[in-house]
């Protein structure tokens, strides 16, 4: 069952500069153990050293939170969009 | 619950009940239309709008809220008009460098129109001032740059029952959304705690298009006076999300979280705390984390270099920024110096440097526990050699 996973800008550099991928998965959990095999320096910035999904990540299934479905046991179908959206604190400011 | 506190004045004060011949012509786009006319124009009038940083966001809505009539904007920023903020600031003008920037955005906007109230408040929004600096406003729109302020606006924001229009970019990338109305959820409703220091994006992936923030302000500043009006369907509970390079806006369901500690009910917060210690950083100019090497100053590079000492010079920066300007290194962005390092020999003196020092020291560290023993990290990187040794050198 191909989802869609949109990767958002800060990680891209993580993913290979991809802005998405497809994955066969039933659940929002497969979909990012998949993502993050296929590209493994983007695990840290998605998951806690024991795989919890980090706090400051938001997942959604289309528009929902999945925090508020079955988190990342959420069921996915066919044609469905998972989004991860971190925070940006909005600054454009080279250190 | 925005228009009770959108149009109320003031204790003491009494709201403009009319318009004067001039605001009528100056108005007169806004009054011909129902959804505005005379009633919405002096809710504009009477509203009270405080803007949190006047930089890429905040330009277009100081200019759109100013044009519209909103009567008394405050404009909170303690920084100085930089070079590099023109590409995007669109309030100020060349010889605006150097100025504060609330004090020459309210020159600009004063001069754009002359009927509103503008307070310049030079100071950096704290703890120990929002509250007070938020109390007299009807809206807070957030246009900072930094998770401790997004924080701290948020908090004070609920504290206090006001909305807070946010908006965030990156890169290419905006964020929009209306928290803090009663039946909406707050910015820690959707981000609980910020990311921590080592995980925010570094500035090898930093920059933003100039127009992005032009967008997303604007949309800012169309909810605020939305909210004003008291009309249209605003953004709350739901994050509009713009991407510009792929020109897609999308749309995600923000709910309020019933167990979030600031705007659930039982909250557990119930005063602003210290920002920067929750965030785990001073600001979004924080030194490099903990990370001790040994360096050299751009000065005794240039003496070892016209010496003749065999030096290699490492550039960890991206190769985007190795055409801005170069001091002839090897480059290999810190990404990719995990895989490439069979590029270097350890028999060498390596001196590494990026744009400011940041970078090129965690190379350093990396290149150390790697085995690398005479190994060096530029002082104050490019930006130090431009202006220690050779000026010629641009600085970005």
């Amino acid at each position: 069952m191909p989802v869609k996973v949109i990767i958002p800008t800060p990680l891209r550099v993580y993913a290979g500069k991809r802005a998405s991928a497809e994955f066969n998965a039933g659940t929002v959990g497969e979909a990012l153990k998949h993502l993050t095999t296929e590209y493994a320096d983007l695990r840290k910035h998605l998951f806690t050293e024991d795989g919890r999904l980090r706090s400051f990540v938001n997942v959604y299934v289309n528009d929902e939170d999945i925090r508020y479905l079955a988190k990342e046991n959420t069921a996915t179908k066919d044609g469905d969009t998972i989004s991860i959206i971190p925070s940006i604190a909005g600054g454009c400011c080279p250190l | 619950m925005a228009m009770a506190t959108t149009t109320q004045a003031q204790p003491g004060t009494k709201p403009a009940a009319t318009l004067s011949k001039q605001e009528i012509l100056r108005y007169s786009r806004h009054l011909i239309m129902p959804e505005v006319g005379m009633e919405g124009q002096l809710k504009l009038k009477n509203a009270k709008v405080l803007l949190i940083g006047t930089g890429g966001l905040g330009a277009p809505l100081g200019l759109y809220l100013a044009a519209a009539g909103v009567g008394k904007l405050g404009l909170v920023d303690f920084d100085v008009v930089d070079f590099t903020n023109l590409q995007r600031q669109v309030t100020f003008g060349t010889s605006d460098v150097g100025k504060p920037k609330s004090q020459a955005a309210r020159a600009r906007l004063s001069s754009l129109n002359p009927d509103i109230q503008i307070e310049a408040i030079e100071a950096q929004l704290t703890s120990a001032n929002a509250l007070d600096l938020f109390k007299d406003y009807d809206i807070i729109v957030d246009g900072t740059d930094n998770f401790p302020t997004r924080y701290l606006v948020n908090d004070a924001c609920i504290l206090l029952g006001k909305p807070n229009v946010y908006g965030s970019i990156f890169r290419f990338e905006g964020q929009v959304t209306v928290f803090g109305m009663a039946d909406g959820p707050c910015y820690r409703c959707l981000y609980p705690e910020p990311p921590p220091p080592g995980l925010v994006p570094s500035c090898a992936e930093g920059g933003v298009l100039g127009v992005l923030p032009g967008i997303v302000g604007s949309i800012q500043a169309m909810e605020t006076i939305k909210l004003i009006l008291g009309s249209g369907d605003n953004l709350i509970g739901r994050l509009l999300l713009f991407d510009a390079l792929g020109m897609r806006f999308r749309e995600l369901k923000l709910r309020k979280n019933p167990k979030c500690p600031m705007c659930g009910s039982n909250r557990t917060i119930h005063k602003l705390i210290d920002y920067y210690e929750f965030c785990g950083v001073r600001g979004e100019e924080a030194p490099a984390p903990n990370v001790q090497v040994p360096e050299i100053t751009p000065r005794e590079l240039k003496t070892r270099l016209d010496r003749g000492d065999d030096l290699f010079i490492l550039d960890v920066r991206e190769p985007h920024e190795f055409q801005i300007c170069n001091l002839k290194g090897h480059l290999i962005p810190l990404g990719e110096l995990p895989r490439r390092v069979h590029e270097l020999d350890s028999s060498r003196e390596i001196v590494a440097h990026c744009r400011s020092g940041k970078r090129s020291a965690e190379a350093v560290d990396f290149l150390r526990k790697a085995g690398f023993r005479k190994v060096l990290n530029l002082k104050g990187g490019i930006l130090a050699w431009s202006d220690e040794v050779d000026p010629s050198v641009p600085k970005y």
